[in-house]
């Protein structure tokens, strides 16, 4: 049985799944487990370089390798780039010692490893999305990396391989786990949580988060629930994301599949899945060999890591404004909200800067955030003079141009650096004058009794319509030198008038 | 040919003053290992080429005017799960066989860099797991002084070939005494020092809390000379104290007047042989001759001890032991699957007693047991650390036997797991609290072999524990005098 | 014999150590072992809630290493000891569990 479920936003916020044949109404619920490699010259207990893309086997020590008789030595690096990751997750820095996670995996040259578990080094903050959600961080530890198995023969995939082939250049890269708490419900929030970690991450110099080459690796955790009931349903882990796009349609599609199950009576499984792309769909893993237990104990080789006060004030001294920070600014002085979509893209874009400096040349916020988030290209936007943008949006709003003309005048403006006020010049744009305006719309009405007399008697929903007929005959007439609301505010006084 | 000393201190002086050549030194050994090592079996690999070279080359710098180090041109042997570059090091496992580590262990840079001549790699108790090198996959070592009985164990290699004139030196790794127990069934000094004095990098873990790498000789004052030699920070040991290596030699003839020394009230008694209780307290009394006042201390948390340290050293080892996979280096079982092939692997390379110890360590930390188990012990341990400190607020040294007993038969304690892990009694205390502790040769037992006394000493205090090894060695009656 | 440990116990570590018994050596291990554990139930009996554990002798803290490269290990030289090698990189046999 395949359910048909529609996709229905309630509230706004929550993404929820309605089943048409039961009526019930589901809810998503969704945590992310993010690994990231951090960007540090060598690695995490040894002096072998941390290097994406070399010969195999080439960046190995004894330590790495987890030769006998080697012993870990931790990369100071390591530790304040953690750091950094977890103060601007508004973690706290705590104490922390290393464990031993016990399992067999060739590619993990000690089989086990080492990683922090019962006391992770950052715990307890939180990340602000773009649309205003709180999603919480249970905990940013530090871990290692282990090498890679190249599937060889049969398939070339780990199923059905023949043999495998491991390259042990990735193992002992120093990665943090980000445990996120399940508080996304949605699968669009769920790649905006990603854009902002990511962004963090690089605002922060902790790593370059680059999920192609696998520097940044997403594991979802997700559950479905009936609206209103507050207990978690059991969740599955979906493995094998690659990319963003991969993460939204994965968990949609777990989440599709769950709901179809529970409405069949079926309970779900814990289990982990896989990402299938090509299929578009999630399987189950391969079942273990033999039952888990990792058997963590502390690591006797590493000593606890106690991190001074001082360390950490110095970190949170040398923390860069963070995107949620930057919105806030940027929306407090553009007086719109920090959601907005203007806003979001200018931080996003990195635009931010420029858009409050021409704010504070005296630019109107609004329309400057609509330059920055439509017509400007995030290159050449920096040979751009802030206060070149405040006039641009100063003339649109004296009316001197529309919307149509600034868009043109900024393009120029980037490429020649030369004034608004000049490029209009030179182009031609001078503003018609209402009287002008005024007499091109009459003739024009005249020329369409017709419409002119449905638009007057339209509903309302007719009358938009017909108003678009009116205003894209002024353009064309204009060749767009009318500003469209001067327009509109005609049409609309003729509409009113008496006939 | 002149005559060799026996000595480390005394051939270094004669190599260094170019009154002998480091290669006749080597000669004499090598003869030495040619006539006994077959009935001894103390080395699983004899490095006479390698050797030969090394001592060359120490006579060519003795001749260009230079100074080789404090051991210049003497011999010593190493423990086989030490890591010497290019040579193999097989920790006595089949596992290991054939396996050449690319990388020297920081004490083996040490040595050579100090000028001694490693002479072989000695055998072990497999992965240092056993008390009576039994457990070697090369066949056991036998004591020098009666080849009928065990010579200790792990480093059961490293003591024989002291004992038996191979070698003035050598090194061994001790866990829960194996370099103690061994120099005291083989009648030589054995030396734990404090953990994180002697860095690890390079010695194969068997329990990495615990483990510590130590020398063996015939005289106290050789061991305080190797000590100096290897002690002192490296900075690939995260567990590295980062001091200076004390001034051991320096002490030695200062005496005992003053010092307060305890009998452990615990390590007297129930389970320790008469004939070496006999011997504890006759070296007590020579203690007090030289001015220590001797006392008696009551350390409860011991009798966990043993527990304690049967819980966490295998923990610790079924970790450390999962990389033997077949994977990388050593032994491979071929099979379809590496699940498979693992398994086979382990099976067939590990011997009996290092199964015994993974799996009773993987039971120690599984889910469901780790709380009464594992978790308990590392409490054990703190109440052992709090003992102690209270033992040597009234104490400066405290006193106690080696082993329960003298060298034992082959094959004696084999089928008894539990009986052979008694044999620790004396020496697991300081293992668990990190201390230094030391067994000095104090006569023999009413069998005629070594009996061996131990000092314990808080941690870093290897000084003062070094002073009274010297009294002791001093007094200790001949090993040829009959008990009485 | 011990309470507490069983031949199943040891089935099952063995399974997680990767070690094959076969059933004499299950029996005997079994036996060993629970010698051992029984040895041990002073330890496990004891109350020690108010203690803190101790899970290394050493009272340091925070040993940390300079981020710079260090020479590492010869690649042929690491190769040359594994018993199967294939394209300069490990070979093992297929792989079938899942990575955790
Ligand atoms: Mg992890
Ligand atoms: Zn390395």
């Amino acid at each position: 049985m395949t359910l048909n479920l529609t996709h229905e936003p309630i509230e706004g916020e929550h993404f929820t799944i309605t089943s048409e044949s039961t009526g019930d109404v589901w809810e998503i619920v969704v945590g992310l487990e993010v690994h990231c490699e951090l960007a540090t010259v060598t690695k995490l207990f040894c002096g072998c370089p941390n290097m994406f893309g070399d010969e195999p086997n080439t960046n190995v020590c004894p330590v790495c390798l987890g030769l006998p008789g080697s012993l870990p030595v931790l990369n100071h690096q390591v530790v304040e780039l953690a750091m950094r990751l977890g103060r601007a997750l508004h973690c706290s820095v705590e104490p922390s010692v290393f464990a031993r996670k016990n399992y067999f995996y060739p590619d993990m040259p000690k089989d086990y490893q080492v990683s922090q578990f019962d006391r992770p080094i950052n715990v307890d903050g939180w990340l602000d999305l773009p649309d205003g959600t709180r999603v919480g961080i249970e905990r940013a530890h530090i871990e290692e990396d282990t090498g890679k198995n190249t599937h060889a023969g049969g398939s070339g995939r780990i199923h059905g391989a023949d043999y495998s082939l491991v390259d042990y250049n990735r193992a002992g890269v120093p990665l943090v786990e980000i445990v996120g708490r399940p508080h996304i419900r949605h699968p669009e929030q769920a790649k905006m949580y990603i854009d902002e970690l990511r962004a963090i991450l690089l605002a922060t110099g902790a790593s370059d988060a680059k999920m192609e080459e696998g520097s940044l690796r997403v594991d979802a955790n997700v559950s479905v629930r009936r609206v209103g009931d507050p207990e978690l349903g059991k969740r599955c882990e979906i493995k094998n994301l690659n990319s963003l796009r991969s993460l939204g349609r994965a968990i949609d599609y777990e989440a599709r599949r769950q709901v179809d199950l529970l409405e069949e009576g079926i309970a779900i499984r814990q289990e982990t899945r896989h990402w299938d792309e090509g299929a578009g769909r999630t399987r189950p893993g391969r079942s273990k060999e033999e039952a888990e237990d990792y058997r963590y104990f502390q690591e006797p080789d590493l000593v606890p890591l106690e991190p001074s006060a001082e360390w950490v004030a110095a970190i949170d001294a040398a923390l860069p404004v963070l995107p949620a920070q930057r919105r806030t600014i940027l929306a407090e002085a553009a007086g719109v909200g920090a959601t907005e979509s203007g806003v979001v893209m200018a931080v996003q874009r990195g635009l931010d800067g420029l858009a409050l400096a021409a704010i504070d040349q005296g630019g109107e916020g609004r329309r400057v955030l609509t330059h920055v988030e439509h017509n400007l290209a995030v290159d050449g936007a920096e040979t751009l003079d802030p206060k070149h943008l405040a006039d641009l949006v100063g003339l649109e709003l004296a009316g001197q141009l529309t919307a149509t003309q600034a868009k043109t005048v900024l393009a120029e403006m980037v490429s020649s650096g030369s004034s608004p006020a000049a490029i209009a010049t030179e182009l031609g744009f001078e503003a018609m004058d209402s009287s002008e305006l005024e007499a091109m719309i009459d003739a024009i009405i005249a020329e369409s009794p017709d419409e002119w007399s449905s638009f007057r008697d339209a509903d309302e929903k007719r009358q938009a319509k017909l108003q678009g007929f009116f205003v894209g005959k002024v353009m064309k007439v204009s060749k767009g030198q009318a500003d469209g609301k001067a327009v509109t505010a005609i049409l609309e006084s003729r509409r009113n008038a008496p006939a | 040919m002149a005559s060799i000393p026996t000595t480390a201190i005394e051939i270094a002086a004669a190599v260094r003053s170019g009154e002998l050549s480091a290669r006749e030194v080597l000669e004499s050994h090598l003869d030495a290992i040619a006539a006994r090592e077959p009935e001894i079996n103390a080395f699983n690999l004899v490095l006479a080429d390698e050797a030969r070279a090394a001592a060359t080359t120490i006579d060519e710098r003795v001749a260009a005017g230079e100074d080789p180090g404090v051991l210049a041109g003497v011999p010593l042997a190493l423990k086989d799960n030490l890591c010497t570059h290019g040579i193999p090091t097989t920790c006595s496992s089949r596992i290991l066989e054939g396996w050449r580590p690319p990388y020297d262990a920081t004490v083996v840079q040490r040595v050579a860099a100090a000028g001694a001549i490693a002479i072989g790699k000695t055998n072990l108790d497999e992965f240092a797991m056993g008390s009576s090198t039994e457990n070697s996959a090369f066949g056991p070592t036998r004591n020098p002084r009666d080849i009928s009985r065990v010579p200790g164990g792990s480093s059961g290699g490293s003591a024989a070939a002291v004992a038996a004139g191979f070698a003035p030196i050598s090194l061994g790794s001790d866990t829960g005494g194996s370099i103690r127990q061994p120099a005291a069934l083989c009648g030589v000094v054995g030396v734990k020092p404090t953990y994180g004095m002697v860095s690890r990098y390079g010695l194969v873990a068997f329990a990495s809390s615990l483990d510590q790498i130590g020398p063996f000789s015939t005289t106290v004052a050789d061991s305080a000379l190797l000590l100096e030699a290897i002690a002192g920070h490296d900075p690939r040991d995260s567990t590295s104290i980062d001091s200076a290596a004390p001034s051991l030699l320096d002490v030695l003839d200062q005496g005992v007047a003053g010092l307060r020394i305890g009998l452990v009230t615990e390590l007297m008694g129930e389970g320790i042989a008469p004939d070496v209780a006999a011997r504890v307290r006759q070296a007590a009394e020579a203690l007090a001759a030289a001015g220590a006042e001797i006392g008696e201390v009551s350390i409860p948390a011991l009798s966990y001890g043993l527990s304690a340290y049967y819980l966490i050293a295998p923990a610790e080892a079924s970790s450390n032991l999962a990389r033997y996979d077949g994977v990388r280096y050593g032994m491979r079982v071929d099979a379809a699957t590496t699940a498979e092939m693992n398994a086979k692997t382990r099976t067939a390379g590990f011997g009996e007693e290092v199964k015994r110890r993974i799996m009773l360590g993987t039971y120690a930390l599984s889910a469901g047991y780790y709380d009464a188990y594992y978790g308990k012990a590392l409490k054990v341990r703190t109440l052992i650390v709090r003992d102690f400190e209270t033992a040597y607020k009234d104490f400066d040294l405290l006193l106690t036997p080696t082993s329960p007993t003298t060298a034992f038969r082959f094959g004696e304690k084999t089928s008894d797991p539990l009986s052979m892990y008694l044999n620790d009694i004396c020496t697991i205390p300081t293992n668990l609290a990190g201390h230094p502790a030391m067994s000095v040769p104090f006569g023999a037992g009413s069998d005629g072999m070594p009996v061996g006394v131990q000092l314990m000493a808080p941690a870093l205090c290897e000084p003062t524990m070094f002073r009274a090894a010297a009294v002791l060695e001093h007094a200790a009656p001949p090993l040829e005098e009959a008990f009485q | 014999m011990s309470a507490q440990l069983t031949r199943d116990d040891v089935a099952k570590v063995a399974l997680l150590a990767r070690l094959e018994l076969t059933d004499d050596e299950l029996d005997t291990y079994t036996g060993q072992l629970a010698a051992v554990i029984d040895h041990a139930a002073d330890v496990a009996a004891l109350d020690l809630a108010d203690i803190p554990p101790t899970a290394h002798p050493l009272p340091l803290v925070n040993v940390l290493r300079d981020d710079v490269i260090r020479p590492g290990a010869d690649r042929d030289e690491v190769l040359s000891q594994a018993p199967s090698v294939e394209d300069r990189r490990f070979r093992v046999p297929a792989i079938l569990g899942e990575e955790p």
